[in-house]
Parts: structure tokens; C-alpha cells; sequence
């Protein structure tokens, strides 16, 4: 039973992680243009 | 993935709307053209808004960069009140989701466990931890549902987030009273799959609102309202259309709209009166005669002293008409808010006869409490809740797909329920401006189609732009023009191989719109345009029919032009009609029980756009037009109407059978959980079992618009 004092911190912080990035993506701006980011990666660079 | 950082050297932000761009090789084009420009610092394409944002340095105005714009093949026009971030329905739903469904999975996972055997302490560590993660991600992501909720019951009404609210509430409370004093069965893991599924369905909801508006958004002219002013001393200033004052004096251009009501004090011109009228004829005005604000200037430059300026001009009238009706509307009770009307105290008094049911059976007043909870909890309406945004969002999803946009949440269930058609003329049943006549187009000689497309490039005169259009698709070398020059009112002028060309107003002008097309040495070839029916117009007529649709015309023209439209169309008409008279006869039938639907573009439709049970306008209306309607076609095809009818039709069945799917369980459920059967498992698999089969349900509409 102790392996589930390790275990559940560890699935716990994992999934906070990936909460905390997308709180993050929410206020950088990643969801402003969905369909132009979608379409930027066919731009090929010019140089 | 660079957001527009603001350039310390960026004296200015000026935000295009480009309608017309659509795909990466647009966004490309667009970047790159305006960053090759000196002086512009940074231009940044957002596609979703079909908006593109410049930094440039101050050399350079709004009115440059619209040129350039131009210049790479994109109509463009200025906005002014999109610098800061705009507003979006799902973003505010966005984090709610996200702790819902990170919080669902990790409490799901504990709640496994302890359903497949895990005792004790253990048990109730687990219960611990839920209660630790559920309880603060249910008062986060619950918050949408708990304020629509307080917000209904605080005016005495109630809607489908009371229910939800109740259920989410008093679950939440149980499990915790049960993880306190340790009992077997907690529910956080029901509660928050209920709340995550349900902002799952607002999230897609509010996507597709947004994703129409921005759309129409874009539609929208949103160019500043003003006038250059003579000036006392005879020099011109801009002013805008609210510092506008009567007695001022205006100059309009030829191809500007009039920004005030006025008389005409010098210069002579005809106008295009079809926004507030419904006339398609351009009308002759000259010294002394009135003209309204909104009307297009087409030929020559006027000058107009102002009599009416701001709130007192005609637009300004239609406004309030329309402010009045659009109140109207908004008495419409949704069919999920209707349904819960129903459902709620049903469900309550039903949970409420259990606990008193258990009370007389002789259990223990905790035993009968639990019991009623986990009726609550079985008839939470999850799915009950799926079943009208999802099949929604599926249907104006391929609506989108289809070129109709769907503006309004209640649209479809409204439009459904459509039993007679009012149609405007002008701008919708057909398409709203002259088009060259197209025979005489192909019988042109090739050198002289060349040299019509050369002239009219060279002019933005109305009648020069659709002949353009027009040519455009042909594949037509426009011929090498020498002293191209443009007289206001008269038309354009230049010399092709030593030959005088001109396209010019024809001699003698009759009442029928036309160009003359003159070569020197060759006799002139005259070019009609009129205003034609829009495509599959009879098509479109004859669906509608079959729908069970009344149409008819009802315009503000004259009724010779509309007796030529309705017996081309072969319905019943009703000319001369005023905003205020259309607004009435629409007010009149929904008094008599029919369901209205209007469409029309243009500003005197507004009021009876706003006033029907159901609008649609076309894409190329004003923006009032765009507006107050529920729903903009892009497309010229008439057949956007029928589609969007059968669409809507199609949609209110499907929510039907979700509604009895979700009503279908319950009756199936609520014995069990009336007998005390229900335990946490049995809740979490009915709720997402019946869930899945009302979205499986509503996915059958992907191919609504069909």
C-alpha cells in the first residue's frame, strides 16, 4: 500500500502538469487563430 | 507560433477585415506583400477572424495600406473597434473544461478502484483524495451552470441549469458527508462527469457561435462613417458622421454613401436609393431635391447641405424601429428551456416522494435521504442536456460547410417551425446590382472586348466594376490604353493605337441602365446591364412550396419593377411597402398564428428582419441586414433558403428523439434508483451509456445540408 503514497502524488502532478500548460496556452494566445495556425505550416520560409 | 510583439518603432496599429482570404497561399500573399512595403513594421494574418493586423510607422494611413492591399488581390476594408481582443463565447468555457475533465479522469480513476474491491482505509483515502480534487474543481467548473441558474430562479423562472445545479449540488454535498463519516458509496466521480460532459457540449456550442459571427463579422463595412466638409473657407475636412451638423456642407464623391439626410445645393447625379427603399433604379437628383443618408452616390461628385444629421436622418428612424422588435424576439423560450419547465418539477417531486416513501417504509431518515439523492442524481439530465447544443452545433457545422452561417442559438428551432415567407426583392430575390448582359458581351469582337475590359479596369464607377466581374473569368488580355482619364459623369477616356476609346454614358439616356462602348471609326456598341433573379431562384421557389412555405414578395420598390419580378418568379407581390409597413404586415401574420420568415439585405428590411419569428440574409447585405438576420448565406444560389429550412426542419426531429432517448432511460433508471438499487457505478455507466447515444444521434445530422 505504500507504493500508492508515491503513485498517486506522482499521476496527480503529472495531470497537473498537463492542466497547468494548457491554462498556459489559453493565455499566450494559442487558440486566437486556429485556422490560420493550421494552414501556417504550409508557408514555406523564403529564405 | 510568435504572437504580434508591438515593435518599439511601431507608431501605429491599424486592423484590415479581408473577407475574401481563405487558405495558406492568401496568408502568405498577404504577410509577405505588406512587410515588403517601407514603413510597414509587422502585418499578422489571424484566418479564424479573417482579419490581418498591421504595424507601420506613420507615413503610411489606413487608406495606403487598403491600396496595397488591393494591389495583391484583397478587397480590405479599415475596422476601428477590433484593437482590443475580441469577445468569444468558448474561450470563457475553455478552463471550466479543462479542470472538469483533468479532475473527471483523476477522481474516475480512484472511483475504479473502489468499486473493484478496495476496502478500508484505503477506501477511504481514496475518498479523501476525491473529495480533494472534486469538491474545488466542481466549484470552478460548475460555475457557468450555477449562475444561468441563479440568474433564472432569482427572476422567478427556470431553465435547464436548475435541475443541473440542483443535481451537481446536492451530490456533491452526500459525498461528502459520506466521505466524512466513511461510508461505502461517494459521487464525485458522477458530478463531475456530468458537469464535463455538459461544458463539453456548451464548448462546441459556443465554437460554432463564434465561428459564425466571425465570419459575419467580417462581412460587415465597418469603413468610417463621415463627410468631407466645405469649410467656410472653401477648404475640405473630414469630419465623421456624428460631428456632422445641419447647415454644414457636404462634398460627395461619386461612389460614396451620403453620411446625412440633405439637399443637394450644387451638381447634378443619380443615386442608388436601394438600401433604404428597396429600389433598384438609380434615381436622377439634381439642385434642390433631398436625399437621404445611406443612399449611394453613382455618377458625379454633389455638393449636399445637411438638414438632418445623427439621430434625426432616416437610417437613425429604421434603427429604433428596429430596436423595438428585436425586443420581441427575445421572449422566444428555448426547447430545452421549455423542456425543463416540465422536467425539473417532475424530477423534484419525484425525488422528494421517495425520501418521504423510505420515511413511512420505517428506514432511517439517512437511508431515505440517500435514496432520494440518488434519484436526483440518476435523472441529472446529462443527457437531457446533450440534446439540443450537440445536434445544434452538428447542424450548423454543415451549414457552415454549406456557405449558410448560423448566427443565433435559437435560429434553427425558430426557422423549423417557418410556415410563410416574406421575400424582398431587391439584393435578394435577385442580386442586387446591375449585370452586363451577357450576349452582348460574347458578341464583341476580341479586340473590342479587350479594350471595354481595359476601360472599365481603369474606373470604379459601379457599372465599370460588375463589367469587370463580369470579364474578369474569361481569360481576356486588357488592351495596352494610352491618357486613360476619367470624367465624373460622363465615363472613361483614352487612345488605343492612336484610336479614340471610350466607355461612356450613352447618348440620349434612357430609362434602362447602359454603357457605351465607342471606338473611333466603328459604329458604338452598347452595353446593357440589368438586375437579374438570382440563380435556381425557381428552384428554390418550388422547395420551398413543396416545404410547406408560403412565399411571397413584399418590396419598397415601385410596382412596375416589382410586377416584372413577380411574374419572372410567379408569386404574389406587395410593393411600395415602407420599413414601418413591412415591419407591420410581418407583425400582422404572427398575430394570425404563422410562423414568419423574412429575408431581406437591406436597411429598410432590418425591422422586418428583427420582428419575424426567423431571418435570413444574403452575404452581400447591409449591415444591418447582417445584422438583425439569424442566419447569412454566402452563395449567390436562392437554394440556401429551402436547405437551410429542410436543415433547420431535420434538426427539431433529431432533438426530438434525443429527448426521448434521455427520457427513455430515465423511465428505465428511476425505478431502480427509486428501489435503492443505484449505486455509484450504475449512475457513472447509465450516464455516459446514454450520453454517447445522444451524441451518436445527433452525428447522423453531419449531412444536414444536404
Amino acid at each position: 500500500m505504500t507504493v500508492l503514497l508515491l503513485l498517486i502524488p506522482a499521476a496527480l502532478a503529472i495531470g497537473g502538469m498537463g492542466l497547468a500548460a494548457f491554462f498556459w496556452a489559453l493565455r499566450n494566445g494559442q487558440f486566437e487563430d486556429p485556422d490560420g495556425n493550421a494552414a501556417r505550416i504550409l508557408i514555406e520560409d523564403e529564405e | 507560433m510568435t504572437a504580434l510583439r508591438k515593435p518599439e518603432t511601431a507608431i501605429e496599429r491599424t486592423v484590415f477585415a479581408v473577407p475574401s482570404m481563405h487558405c495558406a497561399g492568401c496568408m502568405s500573399k498577404i504577410e509577405r506583400g505588406l512587410a515588403a512595403m517601407p514603413g510597414v513594421s509587422a502585418a499578422r494574418v489571424n484566418l479564424s477572424a479573417r482579419m490581418v493586423t498591421v504595424d507601420h510607422d506613420a507615413s503610411l494611413d489606413a487608406h495606403d495600406l487598403e491600396h496595397a492591399l488591393a494591389g495583391l488581390g484583397y478587397e480590405a476594408q479599415e475596422r476601428r473597434d477590433e484593437l482590443g481582443p475580441r469577445f468569444s463565447a468558448a474561450r470563457a468555457l475553455l478552463a471550466p473544461l479543462a479542470v472538469a475533465g483533468f479532475a473527471t479522469m483523476n477522481v474516475m480513476l480512484l472511483s475504479v478502484s473502489v468499486w473493484s474491491g478496495a476496502g478500508g482505509s484505503t477506501r477511504e483515502l481514496f475518498h479523501w483524495i476525491s473529495a480533494g480534487i472534486g469538491i474545488p474543481a466542481i466549484a470552478f467548473a460548475g460555475q457557468p451552470f450555477f449562475k444561468s441558474a441563479w440568474k433564472a430562479l432569482r427572476h422567478g423562472g427556470t431553465n435547464m441549469d436548475v435541475p443541473i445545479s440542483i443535481g451537481v449540488v446536492v451530490t456533491t454535498a452526500l459525498s461528502f458527508y459520506e466521505t466524512l463519516r466513511g461510508g461505502e458509496h461517494a459521487w464525485f466521480d458522477g458530478a463531475l462527469m456530468l458537469l464535463t460532459f455538459l461544458l463539453i457540449g456548451r464548448v462546441l456550442d459556443a465554437m460554432m457561435r463564434d465561428r459564425a459571427r466571425s465570419g459575419v463579422d467580417a462581412l460587415l463595412s465597418q469603413a468610417a462613417r463621415g463627410a468631407m466638409v466645405v469649410g467656410a473657407d472653401g477648404k475640405l475636412a473630414w469630419i465623421e458622421a456624428t460631428q456632422l451638423m445641419p447647415g454644414m456642407t457636404m462634398r460627395v464623391a461619386a461612389g460614396e454613401r451620403l453620411a446625412a439626410d440633405g439637399e443637394i445645393v450644387s451638381g447634378k447625379s443619380s443615386f442608388d436609393q436601394s438600401l433604404l427603399t428597396g429600389e433598384s433604379a438609380p434615381v436622377a437628383l439634381h439642385t434642390g431635391d433631398p436625399v437621404l443618408a445611406g443612399t449611394l452616390n453613382l455618377d458625379a461628385p454633389v455638393d449636399v447641405r445637411v438638414s438632418h444629421a445623427g439621430h434625426d436622418t432616416t437610417l437613425a428612424e429604421i434603427a429604433r424601429l428596429m430596436e423595438a422588435s428585436t425586443q420581441n424576439r427575445s421572449r422566444y423560450v428555448r426547447i430545452a428551456d421549455r423542456a425543463a419547465r416540465l422536467y425539473a418539477p417532475a424530477v423534484h417531486t419525484l425525488a422528494a416522494l421517495t425520501v418521504i416513501g423510505w420515511l413511512i417504509a420505517g428506514s432511517s431518515l439517512y437511508q431515505a435521504l440517500v435514496t432520494g439523492v440518488a434519484v436526483l442524481i440518476i435523472t441529472c439530465p446529462c443527457a437531457l442536456g446533450l440534446a439540443v447544443p450537440v445536434a445544434q452545433v452538428v447542424a450548423s457545422g454543415s451549414l457552415m460547410r454549406a456557405g449558410i452561417m448560423v448566427k443565433d442559438g435559437s435560429a434553427l428551432e425558430r426557422l423549423a417551425s417557418v410556415d410563410r415567407a416574406l421575400l424582398d426583392k431587391t439584393g435578394t430575390l435577385t442580386m442586387g446590382k446591375p449585370l452586363p448582359d451577357r450576349e452582348v458581351l460574347l458578341a464583341l469582337a476580341p479586340d473590342e472586348a479587350a479594350i471595354a475590359f481595359a476601360l472599365a479596369s481603369h474606373s470604379g464607377h459601379p457599372l465599370s466594376r460588375a463589367l469587370v466581374s463580369a470579364m474578369s473569368g474569361w481569360g481576356i488580355e486588357p488592351a495596352p490604353l494610352t491618357d486613360v482619364s476619367e470624367r465624373a459623369g460622363e465615363g472613361v477616356f483614352a487612345r488605343w493605337h492612336n484610336l479614340e476609346v471610350s466607355l461612356c454614358r450613352p447618348q440620349g439616356g434612357g430609362k434602362a441602365i447602359a454603357t457605351a462602348l465607342a471606338i473611333e471609326g466603328r459604329p458604338v456598341r452598347l452595353i446593357p446591364f440589368s438586375d437579374r433573379l438570382r440563380p435556381d431562384t425557381q428552384a428554390a421557389l418550388a422547395q420551398l412550396q413543396r416545404l410547406g412555405i408560403e412565399c411571397s414578395i413584399l418590396s419598397g420598390d415601385r410596382a412596375e419593377a416589382v410586377a416584372e419580378i413577380a411574374w419572372e418568379s410567379g408569386l404574389t407581390a406587395k410593393a411600395g411597402a415602407k420599413p414601418a409597413d413591412k415591419q407591420a404586415l410581418v407583425g400582422r401574420l404572427r398575430a394570425t398564428g404563422r410562423k414568419v420568415l423574412v429575408v431581406g439585405d437591406g436597411l429598410n428590411d432590418g425591422p422586418a428582419l428583427a420582428a419575424a419569428d426567423a431571418s435570413i440574409a444574403p452575404g452581400s447585405a447591409s449591415d444591418v441586414g447582417l445584422q438583425a438576420s439569424d442566419l447569412v448565406f454566402v452563395q449567390d444560389s436562392l437554394l440556401a433558403i429551402p436547405r437551410a429550412a429542410r436543415a433547420a426542419r431535420r434538426t427539431m426531429a433529431v432533438v426530438r428523439q434525443n429527448f426521448a432517448l434521455a427520457i427513455g432511460y430515465n423511465v428505465l433508471a428511476i425505478p431502480l434508483a427509486i428501489a435503492g438499487l443505484v449505486t455509484p457505478m450504475v449512475a457513472a455507466i447509465a450516464m455516459s451509456a446514454s450520453s454517447l447515444i445522444v451524441v451518436g444521434n445527433s452525428l447522423r445530422l453531419a449531412r444536414a445540408a444536404r
